[in-house]
């Protein structure tokens, strides 16, 4: 664990960054500081691994002050990834990742095979080894950004917006494969952003900082969106409040409606009544919607219209079901399971439906599921 | 045209006679003393200027001081400078010192601005995973500013080959002994002859510094598009 102790750091030139901060970082777990531009997330990030040596007040590991060790000593334990990566232009991709390896006078080989097992974990083909860092995109960059920080082993890892520069497609790739990584690893990460959805995403605990160095609130992600502790935080989380609170709802509790769907050998005869239909084939995959008014003949002929996003039902939040509904010709969600064969479908009314912390409304039709 | 293709003619013939192959007034004596000269005052330099210029650029301190003593290392006049010292010691030593005053300065001003140059982030990083002083310095400050560092001390080394002519002036020999003796008796033979050896010589080392280029500097450092 990694507790800050009345942490105060004033620079030379007067600007407090960190004002009275304590907080717990729990061992295991992504503690994500947030806040607003300025408000000292990177200056207490780097008093951990003593990139900054705090005015006063205390950062113990495991309840030993930081202090104890050598700075150099200290930092080859602790994993750290800032923005642009930092990569060393002059060295080539696995001699980057093996650079704390080289530091802990590791033999080459040994290092290298190391990286070359790094790269695999991050998502970096082997053939990129021995290539430099410009020849690299941004995303890829910032793989090997985090490869490096762990080519040692650390229990540590720092993270000062690893992510921020790249595109939300790549964010939402890296962020997910940095999540599956954490489910083998079990690091104690501190992870520094400005996005508010990235840290709810990723953090068990998020820490909210605020101009002047001061820590608002420190709770886990449903808390701080279900209560902000004052107007501050519930400024920073936004208008989207409400929505983001159903990204903790589960769908594993919905009961979903099997009604719209017609494997797409069905006869075409008993579609009367209803206004969408969702076609699957023999492994009910879901192949698209259509409309009983445009079937001429049997289902097969129909013309269809994209099935779009689908969610998988227990693993996806009410969140993704609900902008797969959104984003539906029909207005319906259509989850699936594991394998992408279609369960059942649900209206956006059902979406809202569900309880969330045990306060949600009653459903309509085939609604609401029991608290669990 | 015609005056111009015979002198490079006349200069031709004395280059290949043989006479002036051999003995201590012979090319190869007074090349070998050339390179001699000019070989220790660079190396002299290039001990003062990289440790001065990395000492300035790794610390941050001290730059504004070492850029200016170069500039105004810079504006004396190496003649002047010979001329005074040799009066005072009679002995290659001056032209030596005048030398490496010449040559300190674009060595120290391209080590201390690529150290200065490096990518911040690259430095944070190196701090960042464990890098001790000495180590952000030999293994990312001093890899990432060569490509500037090689480019100060070919400067350098082409100024102190054109320079060390000077050498002749006290008598000490060197490939300027040729355009002194050639201008003092009005024979321009030896003065263009002499002329090509220098510059010759200053070609050989463009030569060798491209290729410690290709050797000493990462390629990761000469494909992208830093300055270089
Ligand atoms: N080296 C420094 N010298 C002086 N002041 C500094 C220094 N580093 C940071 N500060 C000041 O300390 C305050 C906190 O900076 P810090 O970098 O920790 O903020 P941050 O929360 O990481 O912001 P951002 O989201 O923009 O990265 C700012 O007011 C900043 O200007
Ligand atoms: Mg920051």
């Amino acid at each position: 664990m990694i507790t800050f102790e009345g942490v105060t750091k004033r620079y030379p030139g007067g600007a407090v960054a960190l004002d009275d901060v304590s907080l717990d970082c729990p061992t295991g777990e992504i503690t994500v500081f947030v806040g607003t531009s300025g408000g000292g997330k990177t200056t207490a990030l780097r008093a951990v691994n003593r990139m900054v040596e705090p005015t006063s007040g205390r950062v113990l590991i495991d309840g030993r002050d930081v202090r104890e060790q050598r700075p150099a000593e200290l930092r080859r334990g602790i994993g750290y990834v800032i923005q642009h990566a930092g990569l060393f232009p002059h060295r080539t991709i696995e001699d980057n990742i093996a650079t704390v390896p080289y530091l802990l006078r590791w033999n080459k080989k040994k290092a290298r095979a190391r990286a070359l097992e790094l790269m695999e974990r991050v998502g970096l083909d082997h053939s990129m080894a021995k290539r430099y860092p410009f020849q690299l995109s941004g995303g890829q960059q910032q793989r090997v950004g985090v490869a490096r920080a762990l080519a040692a082993d650390p229990p540590i890892m720092l993270m000062d917006e690893p992510f921020s520069a790249v595109d939300p497609v790549v964010r939402a790739e890296l962020q997910d494969e940095f999540l599956r990584l954490q489910d083998e690893l079990h690091k104690t990460i501190v992870f520094v952003t400005h996005d508010i959805d990235e840290a709810i995403k990723l953090g068990d605990t998020i820490a909210v900082f605020r101009t002047g160095g001061k820590v608002a609130q420190v709770d886990t992600p449903e808390n701080l969106l279900a209560h902000p502790a004052d107007d501050f935080v519930a400024g920073f989380i936004g208008q989207n409040r409400g929505i983001r609170t159903l990204s903790f709802a589960g769908t594993g509790e919905l009961r979903l409606s099997d009604d719209a769907v017609r494997p797409v050998t069905a006869d075409a005869a008993d579609l009367t009544g209803l206004d969408w239909i969702l076609v699957v084939d023999e492994d009910r995959r879901p192949l698209g919607w259509t409309r009983p008014a445009q079937i001429g003949g049997s289902l097969s002929e129909a013309p269809l219209a994209p099935v779009g996003p689908t969610f998988r039902v227990g693993s996806d939040s009410v969140r993704v079901a609900l902008d797969a509904a959104v984003l539906s010709p029909s207005g319906l969600a259509v989850g699936v399971d594991d394998a992408g064969a279609v369960v059942g479908t649900a209206a956006g009314s059902d979406l809202l439906a569900v309880p969330t912390h045990g306060n949600g409304a009653g459903g309509t039709g085939h609604g609401a599921g029991s608290d669990g | 045209m015609n005056e111009l293709w015979n002198q490079i003619e006349l200069s031709w013939t004395w280059l290949t006679a043989s006479s002036q192959w051999h003995g201590p007034d012979g090319i190869p004596h007074r090349l070998l003393q050339h390179v001699w000269y000019s070989g220790v005052s660079l190396l002299c330099a290039a001990v003062i200027g990289l440790a001065l210029g990395l000492l300035a650029g790794h610390t941050g301190r001290g730059g504004f001081l070492a850029i200016t003593l170069a500039n105004v290392a810079r504006a004396i006049p190496t003649f002047g400078l010979v001329l005074f010292v040799v009066v005072i010691d009679y002995s290659i030593t001056p032209v030596l010192v005048a030398l490496v005053a010449l040559a300190v300065p674009p060595i120290l001003v391209n080590t201390f601005e690529g150290v200065r140059g490096v990518d911040p982030d690259a430095k944070d990083a190196a701090r960042g995973v464990g890098m001790t002083g000495w180590g952000v310095l030999w293994h990312a400050e001093l890899p990432m500013a060569l490509p500037l560092i090689l480019l100060g001390l070919r400067t350098s080394a082409i100024q102190v080959v054109a320079t060390a002519t000077i050498a002749a002036y006290p008598g000490f020999g060197g490939l300027g002994r040729y355009i002194i003796d050639g201008l003092a008796r009005g024979d321009y033979q030896l003065v263009v002859g002499g002329t090509v050896l220098v510059v010759a010589l200053a070609l050989i080392v463009q030569l060798i510094f491209a290729g410690l280029r290709r050797l000493v500097v990462s390629p990761g450092l000469l494909g992208s598009a830093r300055p270089s």
